[in-house]
């Protein structure tokens, strides 16, 4: 099983959606697809909602730890939503939900960024 | 009843998914809950994954090498290479510690591995290799069901 990567635009905000796999192979898809939509567009926020990621280790961690970095430098914000409780075991982990917002599903994060649905 | 299983395969990160999966239907017979057989799969990715970017970080002909035995209730995993090896183990374990912060490594590998698993015993010698040696015991209400 690979990654899955939806992208849309909405209003400036990237909505990320992961179907499958997130581990060391599939992060580099991931952020060389996101951080060029978010250059090309001039978006400054994004959302990311793992409600279909069925696997993800600490390179995923990793991966998006650097998003935050990244969209940090761009003055926006990230949340995450729909998060499986195994997955967000790993966020609990390294302490990533201190710095990344979370949200229970796509609508209250895209509310939360600014975007009215 | 002992059971052992042994995989070699090339240190491509392509093969990641390959072993944790093969590794988690291996383990299938244990019976094990949906939580436990995640955590597997999760520290199988993450020695694995260590071992193709840490172990041999100038890509090549490298193998890693995966034994896993099963007996009773318990599942022992050893996952080997004969790359490059470490020269400070214990710096290593260190949550967030990387040695590759460039390539957005988060630094958690060891650290999930030490929560996940019973227990974590690593043997590294430089230019000799890595070996990471993983034990974790089955819930017995599980395992008592089979």
């Amino acid at each position: 099983m690979s990654l899955l990567i939806d992208l849309e635009k909405k209003e400036n905000v990237l909505c990320v959606r992961l179907e499958g796999e997130l581990d060391h192979h599939t992060a580099k898809k991931l952020r060389e697809r996101v951080d060029q939509a978010m250059t090309e567009h001039h978006l400054t926020h994004m959302l990311l909602n793992l409600e279909q990621l069925t696997f993800m280790d600490s390179s995923g961690l990793g991966v998006i730890l650097g998003r935050y970095k990244f969209i940090q430098t761009l003055g926006g914000e990230m949340v995450v939503c729909s998060i499986s409780p195994q997955i967000k075991r790993l966020f609990d982990m390294s302490g990533l939900f201190k710095i990344i917002r979370l949200e229970t599903d796509e609508d209250r994060a895209l509310s939360m960024l600014g975007v009215a649905s | 009843m002992r059971n052992i299983m042994k995989l070699a395969f090339s240190a491509i990160s392509e093969n990641e998914s390959f072993a944790r999966v093969t590794v988690g239907a291996f383990i299938a017979k244990l019976d094990p809950t949906m939580d436990e057989l995640t955590e597997i799969k999760t520290v199988v990715s993450e020695a694995v994954t260590n071992a193709i970017i840490h172990g041999y970080p100038n890509e090549g002909n490298g193998m890693v090498k995966i034994e896993a035995e099963l007996s009773d209730d318990t599942v022992r995993i050893l996952i080997e290479d004969e790359g490059v090896g470490m020269n400070n183990v214990e710096e290593a374990r260190q949550p967030l510690y990387t040695s590759k912060p460039e390539l957005e490594r988060s630094g958690m590998g060891f650290t999930i591995m030490e929560n996940f698993m019973d227990d974590v015993v690593i043997r590294s010698e430089p230019m000799v290799g890595t070996t990471v040696r993983l034990t974790k015991r089955l819930s017995k209400q599980k395992a008592m069901c089979n």
